[in-house]
């Protein structure tokens, strides 16, 4: 038997998660490998079959090259000294990722219906961990959009920021605007519990989510109701990190401090609920 | 020495009382089978022992430690194969377990050689490699069953671990689970409703209606319960649990039963 270290816990405090026996900073190494292990599974399976990442590049290419070339054209939307083309590039780029992570609900249910999910749920891994590990996941996907997205934007002649650390942080926001969703779509997935319920919800989101937000026009164009909206949106802070630092020239409104430490507050707080929540989908 | 106690184990689903006051021990070593019709409550038994499920009243411990309380100590030391599929298809049967391995913190140096060993162990050596949505019903519960031994558990649950075999398989899974039980002595509490199943693996049985337990014993002991020469325990389970035909379990839980054995055959 291994010591445990839950003994010293008030009693009252059931489940509790700590790694037993050991120290804070192993512990805390043991809960980011687990974590890494669920995104690694994942990571192969988009390996073994990419197929639905090839189709994913569809719906991005459509807006950039259909609704974008059209209103650039138009000059119908002011978005300052940046072309149309260049500012909704970062704006198409969460949208996709949004897109992807939203659904992610749809494979949890899919996991607990075959029964891979118990057997996650019956291994000592803390459920925050896994709730993480899945966030993760949709985060490496998210990732393979912003491939996708950089090599049109390159084609439509969007001016990029090209320095590594402006690559990096475009990066991690992916990671996290992939994460903050996945894990929302994860949570409702457990409240609504079957496919079919999911996604009637996912269709109503995704379209608010997407419109009522930065991405495709200034907040400033709005009606001051919708721009209240948008402004709570996280997705818009999203955009907004992703305008600062992908496009050459691009500047963020908010800062880029307050949008990444809003998306990493409410991805953070959404993963403690869904390790909360995740459970009890196999109730 | 007991491994398994449950008191007054209660589970209930708004209206209805899945299980209902469960008193069982279950001895060390033991290979115990859980017996019942569909909707008489193992697989909501199951979920509580495992973890998965919170009581609604009483309690459960595996070796000591409350399902609820302590219920990460709990989790280290049990297996468990759910009745549904539960390896992934577009994973290896080397990865299935190599993902399995970590979460379970099995020394780094010694991941390799236990999965192999396992597969081996389980006559999966030759498809390794191969994604599992390849494998055939047998092999995909042999390679489920081979997952939840990766950490070597002191209790292992399986629920209808035959569900859904051909004849062949089921033998190959039940020789299997015999020289598990023989090589570690792991205890094994499942769920069947194949009462051949039970007569031939179980060292004890207990027989669930509606939520109750209403009959336990060895299976020489059930049938001589019965009061007539020659008894089955197929005659043992009908006169406990009656022959209404109408206490068949939900839809869903129907549904899920059928799809689970239409996908592993």
């Amino acid at each position: 038997m291994k010591p445990e270290g839950l003994a010293a816990r008030p009693a009252d405090f059931p489940d509790a998660e700590g790694p037993a026996g050991r120290g804070a900073l192993s512990g805390l190494f043991a809960y980011v490998a687990r974590s890494f292990a669920i995104a690694g599974m994942e990571a192969r399976k988009l390996l073994h079959d990419p197929t639905e990442l090839l189709t994913r590049a569809v719906q991005p290419a459509l807006w950039l090259l259909v609704f974008g070339q059209v209103f650039t054209r138009v000059r119908a939307i002011p978005t300052g000294n940046l072309r149309y083309i260049d500012f909704m590039a970062p704006g198409i780029l969460s949208q996709s990722v949004l897109f992807i992570a939203i659904f992610y609900g749809i494979a949890v249910i899919w996991e607990r219906d075959l029964g891979i999910l118990h057997k996650f749920l019956v291994s000592p891994v803390p459920r925050s961990a896994l709730v993480l590990g899945k966030a993760l996941s949709a985060g490496i996907r998210g990732l393979t959009q912003a491939v996708i997205v950089y090599v049109l934007a390159v084609i439509l002649g969007v001016r990029m920021d090209w320095n590594p650390l402006s690559l990096i942080g475009v990066l991690f926001v992916v990671m996290l605007g992939a994460g903050f969703f996945s894990t929302f779509s994860l949570l409702i997935a457990c409240l609504v519990k079957t496919r079919e319920r999911f996604m009637g919800i996912g269709q109503i989101l995704t379209m608010p989510l997407f419109f009522a937000s930065n991405a495709i026009y200034p907040i400033a164009m709005m009606p001051r109701w919708l721009q209240v909206v948008s402004r709570v949106n996280p997705l818009t802070y999203q955009v907004d990190a992703l305008r600062g630092m992908m496009l050459a020239g691009g500047v963020s409104a908010y800062g880029l401090g307050f949008d990444i430490g809003i998306l990493t507050l409410s991805t953070a707080v959404f993963i403690a609920i869904g390790a909360k929540v995740y459970p009890t989908i196999t109730y | 020495m007991s491994i398994l106690e449950l008191t007054a184990l209660t589970r209930s689903f708004s209206e209805l009382l899945a299980v209902d006051r469960l008193d069982l021990s279950i001895a060390t070593g033991e290979m115990f089978g859980l017996l019942g019709p569909n909707g008489a409550g193992k697989s909501t038994t199951i979920k509580m022992l495992t973890t998965l499920l919170p009581p609604s009243g009483g309690s459960a411990s595996v070796d000591g430690f409350d399902v609820v309380h302590r219920a990460q100590s709990v989790r280290r030391i049990i297996g468990y194969v759910p009745q549904m599929l539960s390896a992934d298809g577009t994973l290896t049967g080397f990865e299935n377990l190599m993902v399995f391995a970590k979460l379970y913190e099995l020394p780094r140096a010694d991941r390799k050689d236990r999965v192999s060993e396992s597969l081996a162990f389980m006559g999966l050596a030759d498809s390794a490699d191969k994604p599992v949505r390849h494998y055939s019903g047998g092999m995909i519960r042999r390679l489920e069953i081979a997952q939840s031994m990766l950490h070597d558990p002191r209790v292992l649950f399986l629920d209808e671990p035959t569900v859904g075999l051909d004849p062949a398989a089921r033998r190959a899974v039940w020789d299997l689970i015999g020289t598990l039980r023989a090589r570690r002595g792991t205890t094994i509490v499942m769920t069947t409703h194949q009462m051949e199943e039970a007569d031939l693996l179980c060292d004890r049985i207990a027989i669930m209606h509606r939520g109750r337990l209403v009959a336990q014993g060895t299976p020489s002991e059930l049938k001589d319960s019965i009061g007539s020469d020659g008894a089955s325990l197929d005659d043992v389970f009908i006169h406990y649990t009656g022959s209404n035909l109408d206490s068949g379990g939900t839809y869903r839980e129907t549904r899920r039963a059928r799809r689970s054995a239409r996908r592993l055959s």
